[in-house]
């Protein structure tokens, strides 16, 4: 019973689309004299040719697709997760965070240490803070899991440590005081935000072709 | 009389030896270069301007790398086969004039090292004996892929020697001189006298033989990066690996020297215009090289000895014999 069924799914007429058609395989030859013919065919045809032509094309027209990497840079997406920052709070310009510790307690890596104490106005205030990025995976959990949006990833790709342990402590992170002074904070744009330009770079999926 | 004649041979000979040095090496920026291009990249770019120090860089790391002869391989073999290969390269370059000889200074140069009356024989036995580096090199190395490369590497050289030996044979029964010089005067009177018109066949015969002759890119088996690594080359490293390079682009060169000779009139009548047009070929053929590379895929081993024996070397040996029939009659 079953097979037959398949049967059925297979014989089923299939609707050809207009501007379709099937690839005509030929069998291959057996016999001496179709595998000459096939070679003949094969030498006269010119596809060597083809070949040529379309790599010196491409050399003549010089459309350089190279990203001169130092010099020349590709604008990342702002949902790039590279090293942390710590934002500022927009009106009073004080650390957003709030020292839940919440951060700490998802990283998965256990790459966050931090510790909080009582400030003068008997509020919690973050002492330490920092970040083993030998050891962060940039899994983005922490930025993810924050209730204040204090602490994401910035756009900062490019590391280099003389050792594995490579820490970075609050300070660091923080957006400095001037800049936020200047209002050049940049704020998380969101997940499901997209990389900057990529209206021009749209294109239409390959099934539509 | 003669110690003039030694000390100009002395002076060619370093002349060469120091030019196509340099060109093996330049020769290398140009293939990095035409290939970047061809697949729409820039090639190298931060040493020097355009990156032309780059052959400086290459150079300089090549020389001052540590000479590594492994554990296991045959040393004394291991270390002289790169030698060979690039010796032999040289080597063959002896016989093949680069120019028209010229007046300097009130004193006539021949630019061709020595003008023997074997000068294609000679060629080609040395090319012969080129075989030695990859198949030493590669059978010294204690390495499986070095020595499928040996292997493969003598059997199209060995093969390939047929093809081209009888390619020639035509054009050599018409000119009636194994000399290159000879070949070039044979063809002097311009364009219409090219041996291309007379033996198409041999040309294009000749110039698919170059490709196996030289291990390049549709027969280049040899050393296959994405099957056999390096091939020979793959235990090598520093100078000795830079020797069997420089020999394989110098042998480059030299094919593109001798295929406009044989077949595309070489210098002509030897004016300063024939000259230029001689070099202008040379060039074109190096190109081609960078250019196939480019372009087209590797055959498989299989495939290459087929195209050598079943179909290569018949219609090789049908040429020579129609070459002899057209002459008699
Ligand atoms: S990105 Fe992931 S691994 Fe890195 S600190 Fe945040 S939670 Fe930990
Ligand atoms: S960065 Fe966010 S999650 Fe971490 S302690 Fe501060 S407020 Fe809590």
């Amino acid at each position: 019973m079953h097979s037959e069924h398949n049967e059925q799914v297979i014989t089923k007429e299939v609707p050809v689309k207009k501007g379709y058609y099937l690839v005509d395989i030929e069998d291959y030859p057996t016999d001496g004299w179709g595998k000459f013919k096939r070679v003949v065919k094969r030498t006269l045809r010119g596809e060597l040719f083809v070949g040529l032509w379309v790599v010196l094309r491409e050399m003549i027209k010089f459309d350089i697709h190279t990203i001169q990497y130092p010099a020349e840079k590709m604008p990342i997406g702002p949902r790039y997760r590279a090293v942390h920052e710590m934002k500022r709070l927009l009106e009073s310009d004080t650390e957003r965070c709030i020292g839940c510790g919440l951060c700490e307690k998802i990283c998965i890596s256990n790459c966050i240490r931090m510790d909080t104490r009582y400030d003068e106005n008997s509020r919690k205030e973050v002492s330490e803070y920092s970040i083993n990025l030998g050891r962060c995976i940039f899994c983005g959990y922490c930025a993810e899991v924050c209730p204040e949006l204090a602490i994401t990833h910035g756009g900062r790709y490019e590391n280099a440590s003389e050792q594995r342990e490579h820490f970075i402590v609050y300070e660091d992170m923080l957006t400095p005081i001037d800049q936020m002074k200047a209002g050049t904070q940049q704020e998380f744009q969101g997940f499901g935000s997209i990389t900057p330009h990529e209206d021009e770079r749209v294109k239409k999926t390959p099934l539509a072709y | 009389m003669e110690t003039a004649y030694l000390i100009e041979t002395v002076i060619k000979i370093v002349a060469v030896l120091l030019i196509f040095s340099a060109l093996a090496g330049l020769g290398t920026y140009f293939e990095r270069k035409v290939l970047a291009f061809m697949q729409r990249r820039l090639g190298p770019m931060n040493v020097g301007p355009y990156g032309l120090l780059q052959i400086a860089a290459d150079g300089i790391k090549l020389f001052t790398k540590e000479d590594i002869i492994p554990t296991g391989v045959v040393a004394r073999i291991f270390k002289i086969a790169p030698v060979i290969t690039a010796a032999t390269a040289f080597m063959a370059a002896a016989a093949i004039p680069f120019l028209p000889s010229f007046t300097l200074f009130g004193y006539t140069v021949n630019p061709i090292i020595s003008d023997i009356n074997i000068g294609i024989l000679y060629i080609l036995g040395i090319m012969g004996v080129g075989l030695y580096g990859p198949l030493l090199g590669g059978m010294a190395s204690a390495n499986k892929y070095s020595l499928i490369s040996a292997a493969r590497g003598a059997a199209v050289f060995i093969s390939y020697e047929v093809i081209t030996g009888l390619s020639i044979l035509a054009p050599i029964m018409m000119v009636g001189s194994l000399s290159l010089v000879d070949f070039n005067n044979y063809q002097a009177g311009g364009i219409g006298d090219w041996i291309i018109w007379s033996q198409p066949v041999a040309f294009v015969l000749f110039w698919i033989a170059a490709f196996a002759e030289t291990g390049r890119t549709p027969f280049h088996l040899v050393a296959n990066d994405h099957e056999i690594i390096d091939g020979f080359g793959t235990e090598y490293s520093g100078m000795r690996w830079g020797l069997f390079f420089i020999g394989e682009y110098a042998n480059m060169f030299f094919i593109s020297f001798i295929i406009p000779l044989i077949f595309l009139g070489g210098f002509g009548d030897g004016s300063f215009l024939g000259a230029l047009a001689f070099l202008g070929k040379v060039a074109f053929f190096f190109f081609f090289f960078l250019w196939t590379r480019a372009a087209w895929p590797d055959v498989r081993p299989d495939q290459l000895m087929w195209l050598c024996w079943k179909v290569l070397m018949p219609i090789a040996v049908i040429n020579v014999v129609i070459t002899g029939f057209v002459m008699m009659f």
